[in-house]
């Protein structure tokens, strides 16, 4: 792993976006715009909105990610630039690290701006602390970075990497305790849930929400997922191809 | 500087390539010629390293083709312009040349080489066809190759560009640089030292354009390689 190319593939991806204002501005606004519609949807059971606006601050960054770095990836194969740079000494490892790093510092931004916005513009009260807060959503942008990299290999157009988001994500989405309390679910389901990252990216958000335990205990299992899935997304990238 | 036996490589069941034997001495330009659909993409692929080959054998640099230590040395510019649309010319090729340990030029020569300093600041989505191929072109000059696979480097330029780039291919050759160069226009093989003609996967001839005139005894490239293929 060179400390250099992992820079200059970090600085490429950040320079992509910043050309893009199209997208750095979708990515502040409509999270922002979805709070706002949630405050007023639940206008007339504040306590809901408390509880479901908090959990969505960790799942925007998530979409945002999947959706993000499949379609990046798989610019990056169809375009030919993917090969390019499989013949250049850019590591594996040094291409996924960039892109984990770029999109984790957007992702922070993002939960910043956003969550600000939801303390102080919507009144979203936050027992825990704003900074783990952000801290959490940077998980759960690594962990929508992660599965949509891993999954951009299953699609060859961007039609598809659309799909997996309901193909994949939505369903986790549906387990992970942000309906109704993972306890709550019948047993099955709970199990279920018990093996999908995104439900301990949910579970990390809450309790800082509600300031009730540690997220060490979730920071870890993220994290083996991260590794996993990253690992899993290298495997995809292939030197040689058929 | 390349050697190939027996080269077989298969692509989605398709014999592409069969019992393919070639070599590639230093410093020349090779120019890789055939029909479209002759294998000069995957052969190429297959020096570059970025094809499973299914029997035979590649050296490059007296390594195994596809090693660790040719990514330092090979350049590969594939035929349809791999470069990022979303980003200037300069800043493709700042990028590129920012992930070798060591670069022979710096980005602003490089642009100059491909005649591209006037669009140095222009997005790569705006160029032109011709302009964006030079772009791709430019790309495989980072670093410090010694060998340079270019695919159809030439196809859909105009006359003017096409005498300067081949002037700027002499220029690499001259510094020893080795060069492989496809094209399916036959009149661009006057302009190589060496020439490989490929038809269906087998290589029909090789010499160079003058000992495959005296051997046909016609004088356009065109007729030598018709000629050719009426006397396998």
């Amino acid at each position: 792993m060179s400390i250099k190319r992992l820079m200059a593939m970090t600085k490429r991806v950040l320079l992509q976006l910043k050309h893009d204002p199209r997208t750095l501005a979708l990515l502040f606004v409509s999270p922002a715009l979805l709070m706002t519609i949630l405050k007023y949807v639940y206008s007339s059971n504040p306590q809901l909105f408390q509880r479901v606006a908090g959990s969505m601050l960790g799942v925007f960054p998530m979409l945002v990610m999947f959706l993000i770095t499949s379609v990046a990836t798989l610019r990056e194969r169809t375009s030919g630039t993917l090969e390019r740079l499989m013949i250049s000494p850019l590591g594996k490892s040094e291409f996924i690290g960039g892109y984990a790093i770029a999109f984790g510092l957007t992702s922070m931004v993002q939960a910043t701006a956003v969550s600000t916005y939801a303390i102080w513009v919507l009144k979203l009260k936050i027992a825990g602390p704003q900074v783990t807060l952000i801290y959490a959503a940077i998980l759960d942008a690594l962990i929508g970075l992660a599965i949509g990299l891993a999954v951009s290999t299953f699609a060859n157009t961007e039609f598809q990497a659309i799909q997996f988001m309901p193909a994949i994500l939505l369903p986790q989405l549906l387990l992970s305790g942000l309906l109704i309390p993972r306890s709550a679910m019948p047993r099955i389901l709970d199990d279920i849930s018990n093996l999908l990252p995104l439900s301990y990216a949910i579970d990390a958000t809450k309790r800082v929400i509600t300031n009730q335990g540690s997220i060490v205990a979730d920071s870890l299992t993220i994290a083996v997922f991260l590794v996993v899935l990253l690992a899993a997304g290298s495997l995809t990238l292939k030197r040689q191809t058929k | 500087m390349v050697s190939c036996v027996n080269l077989n490589v298969t692509r989605d069941k398709n014999h592409i390539l069969h019992d393919l034997t070639l070599e590639i001495q230093r410093g020349v330009i090779m120019g890789l010629l055939g029909p479209s659909g002759s294998g000069k993409t995957t052969l190429m692929r297959s020096i570059a390293g970025l094809q499973v080959i299914e029997s035979g054998q590649i050296r490059v640099l007296d390594l195994v083709a596809g090693s660790k230590a040719l990514r330092h040395k090979i350049a590969y510019s594939t035929q349809s312009a791999s470069v990022y649309s979303d980003l200037t010319c300069i800043e493709n090729i700042r990028y590129f040349a920012s992930l070798y340990d060591h670069n022979e030029k710096t980005p602003e020569q490089i642009l100059e080489d491909v005649d591209l300093s006037n669009n140095a600041k222009q997005m790569a989505e705006s160029l032109s066809g011709g302009e964006r191929a030079r772009l791709a072109l430019a790309t495989t000059l980072v670093g410090a190759p010694e060998l340079l696979i270019l695919d159809e480097p030439t196809v859909g330029l105009d006359p003017v560009l096409r005498v300067q780039l081949w002037r700027l291919f002499n220029k690499l050759a001259e510094q020893g640089k080795t060069l492989l160069v496809s094209s399916h226009v036959m009149e661009e093989a006057e302009n190589c030292h060496d020439l490989i003609l490929l038809r269906n996967g087998r290589v029909l001839a090789q010499g160079t354009p003058s000992a495959l005139r005296a051997r046909t005894g016609k004088s356009r490239m065109d007729d030598v390689f018709i000629n050719l293929i009426e006397e396998a």
